[in-house]
């Protein structure tokens, strides 16, 4: 069936949003249940520290306290420690991790105790007063100095701070590098970075302990995975639990979490019988929610003189911080494939070393190993331009993959579904008025000018659409890429659609509205979409990896489809003409010739429900089920191009001008399509320019909070110009829609460094560190013109 | 310093309240845990993200830097009373939702104070003030363009000189 476009491809206003702007929204912070205690977590302030005694006594007498615990006191409460889901190799390195450390604080942050107390305040005072004796431990932060002899384990268990190393190879990787006349050798360093969702974590667990049941809220992007974690960790059975994600404010993926305090209010609630509740401090988030990036790369491309590429190889070093969480290890794995962009070649070889070291965790955060695989391709295509003599456009266009709408294989080994990259890069240089750009940055070199105007591309490729669940079990994932849906028509013909993924601002309620009702010809207003409820929505994947809408979306689709089918037997039967002879538009089935007999499906619902005349052995009730598991992913691509003002007297970067031209293949609703890569393009800005997690030797966090962590303001960041590209439809789903929630922060951090770097080239700067700091490119020049001033 | 809690009586959305706080309870706290007001949400607790922004007295106020009972005897707007009747949206909501400047929505409520105090203050204000004036609010979802755009929607439907 095709999808009757009335609602599809239009921007219908969110149905998320009156809620929202009026306070009316319930966050899991938000929720008050009668009796309720107070959880406040003890931290290790040291980054490695063997612990001595923990002394709660203290604690335990203060007014309100209602318990205290140890790591080693709730030592026996534990079915399993926390999720790891992607042991990646089968000899990795994979410490338990347990939800309060009992042996050694691993990162400044390890939970060492927990208080429990009738007020947040006086868990707060309580907390204080634990003590615990540490013996401070020499710390390893740096991942080379870890990886050298001697250094600090630590995990002594292993021997080493090495957790494993990945590799691939695709071709005769050797032979082709020996054989080129070129070769680029690259080194970058991807700085760390600290998420930021706006709303801080939050759990509150109610237990009924008569009937031995749990109820769990938790600001998470997956409740689902939260679950089934849970019964593995504590032991209860998984029809005992419910979890929900309420409202959430935001994730970037340091919701993509299984987290020890989710563990902690659960068996807090279980062995206090009361409702425990517990919401993250912004320097909590810090130091305890995990971390993303953080990775230093060796990038070589063997290519022909006149810059053609035959060959990529990748080395990477991956920071994994103190413990491996749900997919620490596998978040580099996101990006494997992806070096070598949306370029040709016949030889690709990817090695990845992941490395403990005392600092927090690392995860997934916005993209994932594909905004790392991308700044490496992105930047070394730049590098080899310069090297043959070729400007960002001329290389490019002479490595692109030629455009194709059918699966098409690539260097990294994945076969894509749908491109055309000169068509993005076309756009974009359109938009961005090009040529004139050129011209002025020619003036102003030729003047003199201070301000320097730079260019920078970045062509980029993602996949997308987490995941095909045998390519999750090839890569030795511990779970499926599935996801469900289940939609209802009520007797009155209202719609409830029911899904497995779990949104935190990404529009859902209304993709997905428009989808079911441009499929059942029901309109927008009268659909209820359900999600982030294990009870209400037993069946998901939850959401991530850009996949809501190419897994989610395309499984409401099959849904209303076989709702149809259901419906067109119903319609048959009444109206006593074969299937064939009717027609299907708009959501009425009409008899061939006679249009005036007609059934609508809101009216064939109704007949579903009174049962009385429905063809023999027709089940009552009009509900249907679809779980679609993805046969490929999606691969989102296109131009970004960035125009940077930079002041060469005081290394101050501004972007001048932003052009993000991306196809995501169909798109359900322009204005949240818009608005995912607007978001995502100054998530990335701010990442190529202000923001790093910064480490002291120690290992102490010094952008230990919003004041030392630069989160761009609404007055740091430019207006962005956006393009839709060819909008050619993925084959992978009969949708043809791809992912859009990370191409922002994947495709733009090469462009802003490209472009600086283009700025400095009169200097003959070819690199510079991120982020793009004014020290860092006020030291460069000074550098270049050969030391002090 | 007492922990006693004092008793605090202030006007909140044109409503008079009266309720207990300890001095060291945020006003922030206060009307989320005492008074139930829950659309002021907490981001960072230290003043920089500007979640819990709230008006005093019609000018703009991070509810987690002040303590309750400094906000004894004023008056206060929260989100919870921009929109002028239930089921209804101010021109600013109205615009926020047509441009689509909230995703999450977590950090709309300062934003929607912040702005609506500018607009008091400067009905017609350039791109460039609105960001600047937007500055101690921070977004991580939106990337600022449609909140910017939604405010700007706002001032233009405004009459010269109307509230």
């Amino acid at each position: 069936m095709a999808v009757a476009a009335k609602y599809v491809g239009t921007s219908v206003p969110r149905k998320e949003d009156p809620e929202l702007l009026t306070g009316q929204a319930k966050y899991t912070d938000d929720f008050v249940v009668p009796g309720m205690l107070h959880m406040i977590v003890v931290r290790s302030p040291f980054a490695h520290a063997r612990i001595g005694s923990v002394d709660v006594s203290k604690a335990l007498a203060m007014d309100g306290v209602v318990a205290a615990f140890s790591g080693e006191d709730l030592a026996g409460d534990w079915a399993g420690p926390l999720l790891m889901a992607w042991a990646v190799t089968d000899d990795i390195h994979n410490p338990p991790h347990w939800p309060l450390t009992k042996d050694k604080a691993r990162y400044q942050g390890d939970g060492v105790a927990v208080v429990v107390a009738e007020s947040r305040a006086a868990a707060t005072d309580g907390a204080e007063a634990v003590d615990v004796e540490y013996q401070a431990l020499d710390a390893v932060v740096d991942m080379d100095a870890a990886l050298a002899d001697g250094a600090p384990l630590v995990h002594e268990d292993f021997g080493t701070n090495a957790s494993y190393t990945w590799t691939l190879t695709n071709g005769e990787v050797d032979k082709v590098f020996a054989e080129a006349p070129v070769v680029v050798k690259e080194r970058y360093v991807i700085q760390r970075a600290i998420p930021n969702a706006i709303e801080p974590r939050a759990i509150l667990v109610q237990p009924n302990t008569a009937m031995g049941d749990f109820t769990m809220w938790s600001a998470t992007q997956i409740p689902h995975i939260v679950k089934v974690a849970m019964t593995l960790g504590l032991g209860i059975s998984e029809s005992k639990l419910r979890v929900i994600a309420p409202r959430v404010g935001g994730g970037f993926g340091a919701k993509l979490q299984v987290y020890a305090e989710e563990m902690l209010a659960l068996a807090l609630a279980k062995r206090l019988g009361r409702p425990i509740k517990w919401v993250e401090e912004r320097s909590e988030n810090y130091l305890a929610s995990h971390h993303g990036r953080d990775q230093i790369q060796e990038v070589e491309l063997a290519a022909d003189a006149d810059g053609r590429i035959h060959g990529y190889r990748m080395k990477i070093l991956a920071n994994m911080g103190g413990y491996l969480m749900i997919i620490t290890p596998g978040t580099p794995l996101l990006g494997a494939f992806l070096y070598c962009g949306c370029y040709g070649g016949e030889a690709y070889h990817f090695e990845c070393t992941g490395v403990f070291t005392n600092t927090t965790p690392t995860d997934a955060y916005r993209g994932a190993g594909r905004p790392e695989a991308t700044y490496a391709i992105e930047r070394a295509i730049d590098a080899l331009g310069r090297r043959v003599g070729k400007d960002a456009i001329a290389i490019r266009r002479l490595n692109f993959i030629p455009a194709f709408n059918e699966p098409t294989p690539m260097p990294g080994g994945l076969m894509l579904d749908s491109g055309d990259y000169d068509a993005t890069l076309d756009q974009a240089l359109e938009l961005i008025g090009y040529d004139d750009l050129r011209a002025e940055q020619q003036a102003r070199r030729e003047r003199g000018d201070p301000k320097q105007l730079g260019i920078g591309f970045s062509t980029y490729l993602e996949m997308c659409g987490l995941a095909p669940s045998r390519v999750l079990s090839a890569l030795k994932y511990a779970a499926g890429g599935w996801d469900a849906a289940t939609i209802r028509l009520s007797p009155t013909g209202k719609v409830t659609v029911v899904v497995g993924t779990s949104p935190h601002g990404q529009g859902h309620a209304t993709t997905f509205s428009q989808i079911a009702a441009d499929d059942l010809g029901i309109s927008v207003d009268d659909i209820e979409v359900v999600h982030g409820d294990t009870m209400l929505a037993p069946l998901g994947m939850d959401t991530y990896g850009s996949r809501s809408l190419a897994i989610g979306g395309v499984a409401v689709h099959r849904a209303a489809e076989k709702l149809v089918a259901k419906a067109k037997k119903i319609a048959a039967h009444e109206l006593e003409v074969a299937e064939e002879d009717l027609d299907y538009e708009g959501g009425t089935f009409s008899v061939k010739g006679a249009p005036d007999k007609a059934r609508t499906v809101a009216a064939l619902a109704f007949s579903a429900w009174t049962a009385h005349n429905l063809p023999d052995g027709m089940e009552p009730g009009f509900e249907e089920t679809a779980v679609y598991d993805p046969a490929n992913f999606v691969f989102p691509y296109g131009a970004h191009i960035c125009a940077v003002e930079v002041d060469t007297e005081t290394g101050e970067v501004k972007v001048a001008k932003y052009v993000a031209v991306d196809d995501v293949g169909l798109v359900i609703n322009p204005q949240i399509v818009e608005g995912q890569v607007v978001g995502g393009v100054i998530q990335g800005i701010a990442e190529a320019l202000l923001e790093e997690a910064v480490y002291d030797e120690n290992g102490q966090l010094l952008s230990s909070s919003m004041t030392n962590y630069e989160i761009p303001a609404a007055s740091d960041v430019p207006s962005i110009t956006i393009g839709r590209g060819p909008g050619l439809p993925s084959n992978s789903n009969e949708l043809g829609v791809k992912g859009v929630g990370e191409t922002g922060t994947i495709a733009s951090p090469p462009a802003v460094l490209n472009a600086v770097i283009d700025a400095l080239s009169v200097y003959g700067i070819t690199d510079i560190g991120r982020p793009v700091t004014p020290e860092r490119v006020w030291r460069a020049i000074r550098d270049a013109k050969g030391g002090a001033q | 310093m007492s922990r006693e809690p004092r008793e605090v009586v202030l006007t909140v959305n044109g409503r008079r309240y009266s309720a207990r706080a300890e001095p060291r309870t945020t006003l922030a706290d206060f009307l989320r845990d005492s008074l139930g007001l829950t659309g002021t949400h907490l981001g960072c607790e230290h003043g920089v993200c500007g979640a819990c922004t709230v008006l005093m007295d019609g000018r703009s106020v991070r509810a987690c830097l002040l303590f309750a009972v400094q906000a004894e005897g004023h008056e206060l707007t929260t989100v919870e009373g921009l929109a002028p009747e239930d089921g209804q949206l101010s021109s600013l909501q109205q615009a926020f939702h047509e441009k689509h400047a909230l995703q999450c929505g977590f950090c709309t409520p300062g934003f929607l104070l912040s702005a609506a105090e500018l607009l008091d203050l400067k009905p017609h204000p350039t791109e460039d003030e609105v960001r600047a004036w937007l500055s101690g609010n921070l977004c991580r979802c939106t990337g600022y363009q449609n909140i910017v755009d939604a405010v700007l929607l706002a001032s233009s439907r405004r009459e010269e000189g109307a509230r």
